[in-house]
């Protein structure tokens, strides 16, 4: 399974979920309660502040037995938790924009040393000029680091998909960190009707807490982990390649992993997300947009306002960014003529939105295989906490109809360029 | 779809607000999404936030630009900031003021208006201008959108920060009692 259909929640779902009322961070922060971590990080930045501070307020509170460590820094909270993680601990944390930059040195050695640690990533814009805003540029710039990355549509989702991350890290066959990326304003702060599922009925879901079982800090088992590998000499290089074929071959593995996640949570739960790539009235369809993150809500009612016009558009919404998807990308691919892509960052070395850039490699596979080309072209919007309302979405598809018929154009289209 | 904007002034409550007549309105069993603006925030600074209920699932993330309904917490606000930007025609304004209906700021698209002096009533209750409960009240009676009984509801499930529950259910209720409800006749073009 590779798409999933989306349905409304049905009333004869799995009885005791209780139906509040909360933000996007909020119901990041119940389901880490959830998923019941032995140990969380935390450092505050907008927009992820009222995240932590709703886990403090957890743990205070009682509601949420973890040990919390205030750290001065990201750099620190995320060295505290892979401590944590080698001894055994479920393991926590939430950033963006420039907290992200901060631990990066331990963010790459998370990956490294296959610790599934979970951290949300509530999207920020970067700097300069200045930003406190979201946007997707600071999760972009780390798709290169070996976590896997899922990004949420509705604050439902980030619930769901966080309580989910846990069980896909700890994958014997991942072994990875997983960021949960949740849009910083529209996600973060929009408040909205959230499914919260019965306590018990997640820790069946989790089944027994088997976190680190290949590198434990056990005094009685003394091992050395993370070693300086030898360079030219010795077994350095062949070292350092085991290292990261296993990197790429529990990447690759996730990709199941989540599909199997994701089908187990929707039999359990009555919820169905799809977990690498959702196909939205692409079946019929002419030509498609393809979508990251919130924004896909206003996109799939621009698509259904297209279709009562008479438009043969569909959507393409990208779940799981890292690993890219490229089978399943593959697929939905195959269906249509045309394509625009809406990205909420930029990527600075194509002239296009990294998201684009992804796809492109997917174009030339669909190339090779089916010997002609499909038309597509990049758009940015919603940079810096800008809005990508319905109308924007108009002119996404209105431009992306007219591949059919006319050259694609080089330059991307800023969809804010003039708000 | 219906679509509110809440005018206020950063630190009367205009995002809180927002967010409890969403969870009213989960307790009338619609759904209902609420949003804040994003920009500079600071106590007295013109401050927007949005609300879109509807019987069905809401998809849209976005800020709203085409409202129904304008809430208006404070009564010198229309003064210094357009709030009526983009109001649907015929559309509803519940206005904060102690003034009457003559000599509110006022714009063609505007067919209905509640108005409640919600500073004086606040600083009756709370010895504050906080007028957010108050206004919650006022769009109730203003509008039919949301009954009075679920925004009780509702505010049993608030924390509050700067006053008490009991004071803030007696704001709602007189806010709902105390607002004057007007239809605004225009002449029809000839």
């Amino acid at each position: 399974m590779t798409t999933a259909i989306l349905e409304t929640p049905t009333q004869t779902q799995p009885a005791k979920q209780k139906v509040i009322l909360c933000e996007g961070n909020e119901a990041a922060a119940l389901a880490v309660a959830l998923a019941r971590p032995d140990m969380v990080a935390v450092y505050p930045i907008t927009p992820q502040s009222s995240l932590v501070e709703h886990v403090a307020a957890l743990i205070a509170d009682g509601r949420m037995d973890a040990d919390i460590v205030d750290a001065e820094g990201e750099h620190s909270v995320l060295s505290v938790l892979q401590g944590g993680a080698l001894a055994g601990a479920r393991t926590y944390t939430a950033t963006c924009g420039p907290g992200l930059a901060f631990m990066f040195e331990p963010y790459f050695r998370t990956s490294g040393m296959r610790l599934p640690i979970v951290m949300s990533i509530v999207t920020r814009d970067g700097i300069t000029p200045q930003s406190v805003w979201g946007g997707h540029q600071d999760a972009m710039t780390v798709r290169e680091v070996g976590w896997v990355q899922v990004y949420c549509e509705t604050v439902q989702e980030v619930l769901d998909t966080t309580v989910m991350a846990f069980k896909i890290a700890e994958h014997h066959d991942v072994m990875l960190p997983v960021n949960v990326c949740l849009d910083g304003n529209y996600l973060s702060y929009g408040t909205s009707r959230v499914e919260l599922p019965d306590q018990a009925e997640v820790d069946a879901f989790m089944g027994v807490k088997d976190v680190n079982w290949h590198v434990a800090l056990d005094p009685h088992r003394p091992m050395a982990v993370d070693p300086l590998t030898g360079g030219t000499s010795g077994k350095g290089p062949s070292t350092f390649v085991r290292y990261r074929k296993g990197q790429c071959r529990g990447m690759q593995n996730s990709l199941r992993v989540i599909e199997e996640v994701h089908e187990e949570w929707a039999q359990r739960f009555g919820r169905s997300f799809a977990p690498l790539v959702e196909e939205y009235r692409l079946e019929d369809a002419d030509y498609a947009i393809m979508t990251l993150g919130s924004m896909t809500g206003a996109a799939k009612d621009a698509i259904d306002e297209a279709r009562d016009a008479g438009k043969r558009v569909g959507l393409i919404k990208i779940k799981t960014f890292s690993p890219f998807p490229v089978e399943a990308l593959l697929k939905s691919l195959k269906k249509i003529r045309a394509l625009g892509v809406v990205d909420r960052s930029v990527g600075f070395r194509w002239n296009c939105g990294p998201m684009y850039q992804e796809t492109m490699g997917v174009l030339y596979r669909l190339c090779s295989e089916t010997g002609s080309s499909l038309p597509s072209m990049s758009f940015i919007g919603g940079l810096a906490g800008a809005d990508i309302t319905v109308g924007h979405f108009h002119r996404v598809i209105e431009a992306t109809e007219s591949l059919l018929t006319k050259p694609a154009p080089i330059e991307p289209v800023w969809l804010n360029e003039r708000d | 779809m219906y679509e509110v904007r809440f005018h206020g002034r950063g630190g009367q409550g205009a995002v809180t607000a927002a967010s409890m007549l969403a969870t009213a309105l989960l307790e009338q069993g619609k759904y209902a999404v609420s949003i804040p603006s994003f920009g500079f925030e600071r106590r007295g600074a013109p401050v927007v936030s949005f609300l879109r209920c509807s019987d069905k699932v809401i998809r849209q993330l976005t800020n709203i630009y085409t409202p129904d309904c304008l809430i208006c917490v404070d009564p010198t606000l229309a003064k210094s900031v357009d709030i009526f930007s983009g109001l649907k025609q015929g559309g509803t304004l519940v206005q904060a003021t102690h003034k009457p209906l003559a000599e509110v700021i006022m714009a063609d698209t505007v067919g209905i208006v509640g108005l409640c002096d919600a500073v004086n009533i606040a600083l009756e209750i709370f010895k504050r201008p906080i007028t957010n409960t108050l206004m919650l009240g006022a769009f109730a009676k203003t509008t039919g959108v949301v009954s009075l009984e679920a925004l009780q509801r509702s505010l049993e499930h608030s924390d509050f920060r700067d006053a008490g529950l009991a004071q803030n259910m007696l704001a709602l209720e007189r806010g709902f009692n105390e607002t004057t409800v007007h239809t605004i006749e225009r002449r029809v073009a000839a």
